[in-house]
């Protein structure tokens, strides 16, 4: 059982680091509690492999702390951490069965081997391979491949936390889905950490009851899937989930209006009031394409965009759209009529976010 | 530059690959080659390349028979999966490369490697070497070797399936843009529905080798032939519910009763399947009409900005798309109404029989 | 899917292969064939002698001796130079400057010429001027690759370890270098031990170099020549002597043709023989592992 806390944290690969941008992982804190089911979500080149070879104990990290239940591991092997891990690409041992391949974590340990089958039989059963285990690794799918790595960190008593390293890469996609569901299930059956680490928004979604994102460095939002799409924390967050990503439209306050560029923006009077008094110049109103509402005939305080291009997706269509001299998408449903040329759009304020130095402002109403 | 295939075999030691496919692709149109792995769509632009030779039937060139000829004699250029340049040339002569092939002048040689360079955004990465740059700019270098020569047919062989989802947003709707002012032919290969109907132009739906609809992209979407093209041309796949019209109502699974509404009315007794949108099952209310089915959660996938939710029970098992995202439990009951006119219906054979006309598509 | 467009002009690009073959393989064994059936003693009498030559030569008590010391000594190397290679292989660094020093040194033996092997060997074991045999001497040992038949062998044995196990342990190297990483972390995650490691991981990685390895240096042992000829000149006695050296006594120093050219299609078939036992034996072994998993 483990709760993984990172104190301070810091990682550099240079020997003399200087400035943050020497640093792949900036100093951040974090708790994983036990039994979570975590994604740790970003681009390559973000970090998140960075952070995840430092829980598992191959990579010791240049500043702060990891603490498994406290303890701190810093230097801990990941033998001596009692993790386990799943790769991007399976890891079996392809002269042994599916059987053997389970039982060798704990044959290594000592383990009775009246225990060892118990224990195989029981993980094998829920992976369902039971009809595999006689085969060699060596013959199997690689979805069967990564549920025997799955397995091996199954079977131990003494795992406290999984980790995954984007193990669906190498997985068919029909078959995708079927592993995902497999590892829920899993994730309920065993009171096991489970950090997934991954670049897709929709795996990390789907495994995870909170989503770490990363972004140069730092975990910018921590949050589930649901407060990741509705307020996003930060404007990367924004723009990597959802497809298409938030608009952001840089704003800035003249008189008691909210301008874009040229545009005067109809936001309301939160807004105004919020922005006013702020020293920073990177302002930013942000709203998803899914908020925007778009009406093909002038309404009341609306405001009138050029329809650039429209993006028919079947059941609903996406809109290019140019507000003054800023760029943004609108989704629209196939029930609502589709503007042409010319529509006027309204941004709902509950659906509206401040961006202040990239990072969200709550607006009082 | 016109390319027609008329009805095209292609067996390889007794096995066939592709079967009796006929396909007429106009000059400067987009065509998507859907279809899953091993649908044959690789094999088909290899035979429109002219990389391989069709076993039986003709492939022809603005009317011209081209059946045996070689690639080489063919002005053709691909986009591969895998992110193809020559790793010890710059972008710069990667890209001017074909060029220099058919010995364009040097001075034209530098204009179009530029002008193609800027077209794709890699302008400032023309000194570099290929495998010093990311995935999505290594891509783009290989489009440019492929668009800088004026091919008469621009082949792309699933494209964007090696780069992360952001890229492929952005890649996609610069490449719709880019053909947009081409009279070549582009075919583009790929397995995924959303990305056939993002790109526009036109869709050929493949099935183990065979065409099984080639139309206007919204045109095959919205009024699928078959219960396979719809459940082809859809992610996730379209819904399936097999029904018994009998009087005036219909039965599904012999307990779900529901009277069919004016849409309906038109079939005659007898055993129907009925196909019905993911994204058209809804969890409120929205007409009188509406089917009602209670069912329980199996699993809801979170696409971060969507929700597949997929419920099941003995009888059936459904998909519902639903934007936004919704958390759900493992089990839990949830009332879904299917609107009856939002539904379409196909015989036992899988023609289809009844399309909602609200699907006539809107222009 | 490899439906090619066919252009049958291309077999023409096989010519140059085919007479190639023809004069560095297929005529050079017709003119030993034609030999090993045939008595000739001059250039127009010649009398057909069937399967006499093969029969004389099988009977022949020296050959069979030397075709035993041949077997012996080729297996002897296998034996030593496999598990050497495998270990040098293992306990080679794995990256950095070290790497490229350490390969250099253990590929240094692998360049030097058969004959100069021999000679450097001849002279290494002197007793007056050799740092090897002078060495023995002066530690009690009455080393004398002349007289005595076991130091000849053991030096002989010696040699060619010292020539050979350099390629087996580059065969390994590059096949350990092919596994990874992954695969040693999720064995410390396993908390496998190093023979676990080995026996699970390394070993299965390298089965397929080592096939190659053992085939080339199967046939290259048996065909040994110039190394024990310059060493010992297969002696003291004939307990040095190897096939290929009986081969070279008979058709050069005796000129007995027929028999020779008898005797090499028997070596040649031979190793041919054990290259396809060898061969055929692995492969069955891991289709048989197919077949147990199915």
């Amino acid at each position: 059982m483990a709760e993984i806390t990172l104190k301070g944290l810091a990682h550099s690969y240079l020997p003399d680091p200087k400035g943050p941008e020497d640093y792949a992982i900036r100093e951040m804190d974090h708790v994983w509690h036990q039994g979570g089911a975590y994604a740790l979500l970003g681009p390559s080149g973000c970090g998140k492999s960075t952070l995840l070879n430092i829980i598992s104990g191959l990579l010791e990290p240049s500043g702060g702390e990891v603490l498994f239940d406290g303890e701190r591991v810093n230097s801990l092997p990941p033998e001596a951490r009692n993790i386990a891990q799943v790769f991007q690409f399976p890891v079996v041992y392809d002269t042994m069965t599916v059987f053997d391949n389970l039982a060798f974590p704990l044959r290594n340990i000592g383990t009775p081997p009246a225990r060892i089958k118990e224990r195989v039989l029981e993980v094998a059963d829920v992976l369902e391979l039971t009809p595999q285990l006689r085969r060699k690794a060596k013959n199997l799918t690689a979805d069967e491949k990564q549920k025997v790595s799955m397995g091996r960190g199954l079977v131990r008593d003494d795992v406290s936390a999984i980790l995954f390293d984007e193990p669906l890469t190498v997985i068919d996609p029909q078959l995708k889905w079927k592993l995902r569901r497999k590892l829920k299930e899993i994730h309920r059956r065993f009171n096991i950490t489970m950090v997934y680490v991954t670049h897709d928004q929709l795996e990390a979604s789907t495994f995870a009851d909170r989503i770490a994102v990363m972004y140069e460095g730092q975990v910018v939002q921590f949050g589930t899937p649901r407060e990741l799409f509705e307020a996003p924390n930060h404007t990367f967050v924004g723009y990597f989930i959802g497809s298409p990503g938030m608009n952001f439209l840089p704003v800035a306050l003249d008189g008691d209006r909210v301008m874009c560029g040229e545009t005067p923006l109809e936001v309301g009077e939160a807004f105004v009031r919020s922005l006013s008094g702020r020293h920073s110049t990177n302002l930013k109103l942000g709203i998803r394409p899914e908020f925007v509402a778009v009406h093909a005939e002038e309404v009341p305080d609306a405001m009138l965009a050029e329809v650039l291009d429209i993006q028919d997706l079947g059941t609903y269509a996406i809109l290019s759209l140019r507000l003054g001299e800023q760029r943004l998408k609108a989704r629209v449903e196939e029930d609502e009529p589709l503007p042409h040329k010319k529509a006027w759009l309204r941004f709902p304020s509950d659906r509206l976010g401040l961006y202040v130095d990239e990072y969200r402002v709550e607006v009082s109403p | 530059m016109s390319l027609s295939l008329e009805h095209i075999d292609l067996s390889v030691g007794g096995e066939t690959h592709i079967a009796d496919v006929s396909l007429e692709l106009e000059p400067g149109s987009f065509n998507v080659l859907l279809g899953r792995t091993l649908a044959g769509k690789t094999t088909l632009m290899r035979l429109m390349a002219g990389l391989d030779t069709p076993t039986r039937g003709r492939v022809k060139m603005n009317g011209e028979d081209v059946t045996g000829v070689s690639v080489r004699r063919r002005n053709v250029s691909m986009v591969y999966q895998q992110f193809i340049n020559y790793p010890s040339l710059s972008v710069y002569e990667n890209i001017a490369s074909p060029l220099r092939l058919a010995r364009v002048a040097a001075a034209e040689i530098d204009r179009r490697v530029r002008q193609t360079a800027e077209m794709l955004h890699i302008e400032h990465l023309l000194d570099r070497k290929p495998l010093e740059l990311s995935g999505g700019q290594q891509q783009r270098t290989a489009m440019g070797r492929a668009l800088v020569k004026d091919a008469d047919i621009v082949l792309f062989d699933e494209p964007l399936v090696n780069l992360d989802y952001k890229l492929r947003e952005g890649l996609r709707e610069e490449l719709r843009a880019l053909f947009r002012e081409r009279n070549c032919i582009a075919v583009y290969a790929t397995t995924e529905p959303a990305e056939a109907l993002a790109l526009g132009g036109h869709t050929a739906v493949l099935h183990e080798g065979r065409l099984l609809q080639y139309g206007r992209s919204e045109d095959v979407y919205h009024r699928p032939l078959t219960l396979q093209t719809a459940e082809l041309f859809s992610e996730p796949p379209i819904n399936v519910l097999h029904g018994i019209v009998s009087g005036n109502e219909v039965t599904f699974d012999r307990e779900v009763h529901f009277p069919l509404n004016a849409d309906l009315s038109r079939l005659l007794p007898g055993e129907y399947r009925f196909g019905v949108r993911p994204a058209h099952v809804s969890l409120t209310r929205r007409a009188e009409d509406d089917i009602e089915i209670v069912m329980g959660v199996d699993m809801a996938e979170i696409s971060g900005s969507e929700t597949f939710l997929h419920v099941a029970d003995e009888r059936f098992h459904l998909t519902v798309h639903l934007e936004g995202v919704h958390e759900f439990e493992v089990g839990q009951a949830v009332r879904l109404f299917i609107p009856a006119h939002k539904v379409y219906a196909f015989d036992r054979q899988g023609g289809v029989v009844h399309i909602p006309t609200h699907h006539a598509g809107r222009g | 899917m490899n439906h090619k467009v066919y252009n049958n002009r291309a077999w023409w690009l096989i010519l140059p292969m085919l007479l190639l073959v023809a004069f560095s393989a297929i005529i050079p064994l017709m003119t030993v064939v034609n030999y090993s059936v045939q008595d000739v003693f001059d250039t127009h009498t010649r009398f057909f002698t069937g399967v006499e030559w093969f029969e004389a030569t099988l009977n022949d008590p020296a050959l069979q001796m030397a075709l035993l010391r041949q077997f012996a000594f080729s297996f002897t190397v296998l034996a030593i130079e496999v598990p050497l290679g495998i270990g040098i292989a293992l306990l080679m660094p794995k990256r950095g400057w070290q790497a490229s020093a350490v390969l250099i040194l253990v590929t240094m033996p692998l360049l030097i010429p058969w004959n100069v092997v021999g000679s450097i060997w001849q002279i290494f074991t002197r007793g007056d001027i050799g740092l090897m045999g002078w060495g023995l001497r002066e530690l009690g040992y009455g080393y004398n690759i002349t007289r005595s038949a076991t130091d000849a062998w053991g030096t002989i044995i010696l040699m060619d370890v010292w020539h050979w196990t350099p390629l087996i342990a580059l065969l390994c190297y590059s096949g350990l270098r092919s596994i990874p990483d992954a695969y040693y972390q999720a064995a410390r995650i396993d908390r496998a031990s190093q023979w676990a490691v080995f026996r699970y991981i390394q070993l299965p990685k390298l089965t397929n170099v080592l096939v190659i390895g053992v085939l080339l240096r199967f046939m290259h042992s048996f065909m040994i020549y110039a190394e024990p000829f310059v060493l010992t000149g297969g002696g003291p006695g004939s307990s040095t002597t190897f096939l290929s050296q009986s081969l070279t006594t008979m058709a050069i120093g005796q000129q007995d043709l027929g028999p020779s050219a008898a005797f090499s299609i028997i070596y040649f078939l031979i190793i041919l023989l054990v290259c396809w036992v060898f061969y055929t034996a692995i492969m069955n072994l891991q289709k048989d592992k197919q077949q147990k998993g199915t």
